[in-house]
């Protein structure tokens, strides 16, 4: 099947700065694609010149299969939400909604028609003749989604559209967004630096820094599979060694880390003995544990001390200090267990060797 | 604290009408009549200060009328502008002539301007600085052309020509034409008929005009870029242009030049007739008068100051002036109220022509 | 605490009620009195309506002053005209320093007097002046050009004397224009002339209205543009107005000229906000 969307080699370059480095991805039709990246890393350039408000400096863009480097941005079936959703306040809900298609002289009546099916897709009929103004954020929200798929695109680009809205709201609009989508059945390419929004509502996940892409995948891909130790640092939260490599058997290997201790992790990709080597645990893989014992199946263990205890609910997690003095987050079982665990309280900890990824550290 | 503040408040304004009231001259006249040198040495003489405020007739009168007669203490109005004003608004105060020294004055002038200027058996004006217009011409190219107003017409200047769109104008045309606007004084009827000639006149003439003047300056470089050839002016503008272009020189029309007298009255308002009277008599010395010639061009009504004239000045004067010519001019009568609604709507409508 | 308040009110309007009343009210209604008299002889007046007969009768004075009106129509639309690509230029195009240079040239003539300014214009546009001299010397004029004089000159000084008045407050409009919202006028299939139609133009109304009130106003009330730069057929109505204050001492007749010059500003700004669908107050506020 032909993609909705294809970039093939992007480059962008400012002067001297190289925003977009040789980029390529393809997005299949009905697809949720998401380019997640810190701010700064390049992804609203990539959205800009799908739009076609940027030209690349290199490298072809491809909508359902043909080039669309020659057409204008009005032209392009493609459209964009954008970051501040940029409704048109001089105009009704209505004229909002029905502005793209009196550029395409369509007749007034079919346009009316039109807007209030979209109006009704977005559950929000009859608000057609109030002002922008007059709405909530997550109103605007569903407003701009639909002022775009009116015009029936190949693609609809959202540039961090949930942004602007408060945390509550944000956690609705992600399942919304994901329900609008299906309901379109359109391909959205969404752009956030959240990776809780791109995780929810993605099929695939395009990690961007600096430029690049450092991976694509589905969630669980990045999650569990991280290609490279930006991937793993950036989606989710990790407790981190440096060190050296002291033994390779097969997949498994153990790392002496700087402050001397020795671990067992998986390597991501090849590594040999003497190599410098970064290991990545998430706080949710290490296991909590009032004696040696119940942590006899796991490779690497240790004793520490909790220096801190930071309660959130399901997401409460424990500081605990080891015997190198090195600090480590670890996720608080709520399993009734570790109700009464207090600061300076003496404890064990222990993980799998397959939940320690390894990549090769900066020599 | 209120108290203080009212008292200082009273002191303050207290203290600037004093300022005002004991030796400021606020004086009102025209461009050159009380040059820097002359007002020095009247302060340095007399310890008062002078306040010099530049006008012109109608806007002279425009400020005492607004004021009715306050803000000044001594206007320089021309003579003919006196009675009119004065039966309409009431703006001068008489003048006391004990206090002025009468023997500084050419006498036939005084005479004449104290009759021009009396009303209800009250003189309020002393002459001061005279002169006439007439045509200021290039006379290499306009001059074998142009002998008189009229002629400012010829299709052979066309283009070349500016006047002013003001009364000097009506008149000059009315008596180039062969009419006597001064006798109709008196005679409304006759005066709009006569007006109405002019007018007509005046819109055949639109074409000829490159631009109506309003300032001395504006003309001054018209006639000095050589954009205009012939215009309708004062004496002193012509001999000024002749000192750069020897071409460019004031004619007596031969209808007879118009003749002015700048005066000096009181305005009902002002308060420090004092020293008004000892500014009167101080510039009318002919020493000081001579002065007062050097800077404006024109002569003044004192007598004897002719003595101290340069001679370049007189000499332009009796180039332009053939005693013939002086006999010519025609002094402007006292205006009586009302011609100037007539003449100011003849101008308006000489205006709105195309 | 609330007597203090009080007392801070009435001391804060004063200075407003003041200047209202005392130049503002009073002037006013003392004009009106006198534009509603006669004279009947020396000193002698009688209430009459005769200054507004002959004001709207005399086929002169009623010229004039449509023909000010639409004159003033006129350079306020053309001052629109030129100053609204200007101003989008410097408010969305220009970036930092540039955008300051550009609004300091848009200020710059200001730093001189309407006066001086008109002399520059006097000194390019007449027979003997720079333009004429370069069309002769660049031989695409054979003798010397009067440019001067004439409603066109009249019109560019008019519009030169305003354009800063209108470009203000187009810049700070368009300034606050997101560039987003233009981008989604395109994205969603809108092209230049639609943008600008759809988008630009009704964001910008407040900054047109006020700024074509200001200039207007400014058109309609100048004095010395159109007398230096119109000559001997500028015919301006302030120049009416002036002339029979000053030159023909008719305070009536002038009194009343200057009433009907207020009432036709108001009305053509009452249409001028009717016809946009403003409010006074949007405007100004």
């Amino acid at each position: 099947m032909t993609p909705d969307l294809e970039c093939v080699d992007l480059v962008k370059r400012f002067g001297d700065t190289t925003a977009v480095n040789d980029v390529s991805f393809s997005v299949p039709p009905g697809s949720f694609f998401s380019i997640l990246g810190p701010s700064g890393c390049g992804k609203t350039t990539i959205m800009r010149m799908i739009a076609g408000f940027l030209e690349p400096t290199s490298g072809d863009i491809r909508i359902k299969g043909g080039t669309v480097l020659d057409t204008p941005p009005n032209k392009r079936p493609v459209n964009m939400v954008f970051q501040h959703l940029a409704l048109f306040p001089m105009m009704t809900i209505a004229d909002n909604i029905g502005y793209g298609l009196r550029r395409q002289c369509m007749a007034k009546a079919q346009i009316a028609r039109k807007v209030d099916e979209a109006l009704d897709r977005i559950g929000l009929p009859g608000i057609g003749a109030r002002k922008v103004d007059e709405l909530s954020g997550g109103q605007k929200q569903r407003v701009a989604i639909a002022r775009c798929m009116v015009l029936e695109p190949d693609v609809l680009l959202l540039d961090e559209p949930l942004g602007a809205l408060d945390l509550k709201l944000r956690e609705h609009m992600k399942i919304e967004l994901k329900a609008l989508q299906a309901a379109f059945d359109t391909t959205f390419v969404y752009i956030t630096h959240d990776q809780s929004e791109a995780l929810v509502m993605s099929d695939q996940i395009a990690v961007m820094n600096a430029g690049r892409f450092e991976q694509v995948g589905t969630g669980q891909d990045l999650y569990y599979r991280p290609d490279t130790p930006f991937v793993a640092g950036f989606i989710g939260e990790a407790n981190r060694w440096t060190g050296r490599i002291d033994r390779v058997e097969g997949a498994t290997l153990e790392m002496r880390t700087d402050t001397g201790l020795a671990m067992r992790a998986t390597a991501a990709q090849p590594l040999s003995k003497g190599d410098a080597a970064e290991i990545f645990v998430r706080p949710e893989a290490v296991h909590l544990a009032a004696n040696a014992e119940a942590l006899a199946q796991f490779e690497n263990r240790m004793r520490g001390r909790v220096t801190s205890l930071l309660f959130n609910g399901a997401a409460s997690r424990v500081l605990v200090q080891d015997d190198a003095g090195e600090t480590l987050e670890v996720t608080l079982p709520q399993t009734g267990e570790f109700a009464s665990l207090k600061r300076g309280d003496r404890v064990h900890i222990g993980w799998g060797a397959a939940q320690a990824m390894c990549f090769a550290g900066a020599a | 604290m209120k108290k203080t503040l009212l008292t200082t408040t009273c002191l303050a304004v207290f203290g600037l009408s004093q300022a005002a009231t004991a030796d400021t001259l606020r004086l009102l006249t025209w461009g050159g009549y009380a040059p820097d040198e002359v007002v020095e040495m009247f302060e340095e003489q007399t310890g008062h200060t002078v306040e010099v405020t530049k006008s012109n007739n109608e806007e002279m009168i425009a400020k005492l009328r607004a004021t009715g007669g306050g803000g000044f203490d001594l206007a320089q109005p021309s003579q003919d502008r006196i009675m009119g004003p004065q039966m309409e608004f009431g703006i001068y105060k008489p003048m006391d002539m004990s206090k002025i020294d009468e023997s500084l004055f050419i006498p036939s002038m005084l005479e004449a301007t104290k009759g021009n200027t009396t009303v209800n058996g009250e003189v309020y004006g002393v002459p001061h600085v005279w002169g006439t217009s007439g045509l200021v011409l290039n006379t290499a190219e306009a001059g074998d052309v142009v002998k008189d107003y009229t002629d400012l017409c010829d299709p052979a200047l066309e283009g070349k020509v500016s006047y002013r769109l003001k009364r000097p104008t009506l008149i000059g045309f009315a008596f180039a034409m062969g009419e006597d606007p001064f006798a109709a004084y008196d005679d409304e009827a006759k005066y709009k008929e006569i007006m109405e000639k002019v007018e007509a006149k005046l819109t055949e003439c639109k074409s000829n005009v490159k631009a109506y003047w309003s300032g001395g300056d504006e003309l001054m470089n018209l006639l000095r870029s050589g954009e205009v050839t012939a215009s309708m002016a004062w004496d002193t503008g012509g001999w000024k242009l002749n000192e750069d272009n020897s071409d460019i020189t004031f004619v007596a029309p031969a209808s007879g030049a118009l003749g002015w007298i700048d005066t000096f009255v009181l305005p009902a308002k002002g308060q420090a007739d004092d020293v008004a009277y000892e500014w009167i008599n101080f510039v009318m010395q002919p020493e000081v008068s001579a002065k007062i010639t050097a800077a404006a061009g024109n002569f003044t009504a004192s007598a004897g100051a002719d003595e101290y004239a340069e001679d370049a000045l007189k000499a332009k004067y009796q180039d332009s002036f053939p005693p013939e010519a002086v006999d010519n001019i025609k002094w402007y009568p006292p205006v009586p109220a009302g011609l100037e609604a007539i003449e100011g709507e003849v101008l308006d409508r000489v205006q709105a022509a195309n | 605490m609330r007597a203090e308040a009080r007392i801070g009110f009435i001391l804060l309007l004063t200075p407003l009620v003041l200047w209202l009343g005392l130049l503002i009210v009073i002037p006013h209604i003392d004009m009106l009195m006198i534009s509603l008299r006669e004279r009947i002889s020396f000193g002698v007046y009688e209430p009459s309506l005769m200054q507004y007969d002959k004001a709207l009768t005399e086929p002169l004075y009623l010229r004039t002053f449509w023909r000010t009106a639409v004159m003033s129509v006129l350079a306020t639309a053309i001052t629109l005209l030129i100053a609204f690509p200007v101003s989008y230029y410097i408010a969305k195009m220009a970036r930092g320093r540039l955008q300051q240079v550009l609004f300091m040239l848009c200020l710059i003539p200001f730093y001189v007097s309407e006066l001086v300014r008109t002399f520059g214009w006097m000194i390019l546009l007449r027979e003997t002046g720079l333009i004429s001299n370069l069309l002769q010397w660049a031989g695409l004029a054979d003798q010397p050009v009067e440019m001067l004089y004439n409603d066109a000159a009249m019109m560019v000084g008019l519009v030169y004397t305003s354009m800063l008045f209108m470009v203000v407050p187009l810049v700070t409009t368009l300034e606050s224009l997101d560039d987003s919202v233009v981008e989604a006028g395109y994205d969603l299939g809108g092209n230049g002339l639609s943008v600008l139609r759809e988008i630009i133009i009704p964001h910008a109304m407040p900054g047109i209205v006020s700024g074509c009130i200001v200039v207007f106003m400014l058109s309609l009330g100048n004095y010395l543009t159109p007398t230096m730069l119109g000559g001997k057929d500028s015919l301006w109505f302030t120049e009416m107005i002036y002339n029979q204050f000053i030159v023909r001492s008719n305070w009536e007749l002038g009194a009343a000229f200057g009433f009907m010059l207020l009432v036709l500003s108001s009305v053509i700004v009452w249409g001028m906000l009717r016809l946009t669908g403003r409010t006074l107050q949007e405007t100004m506020g």
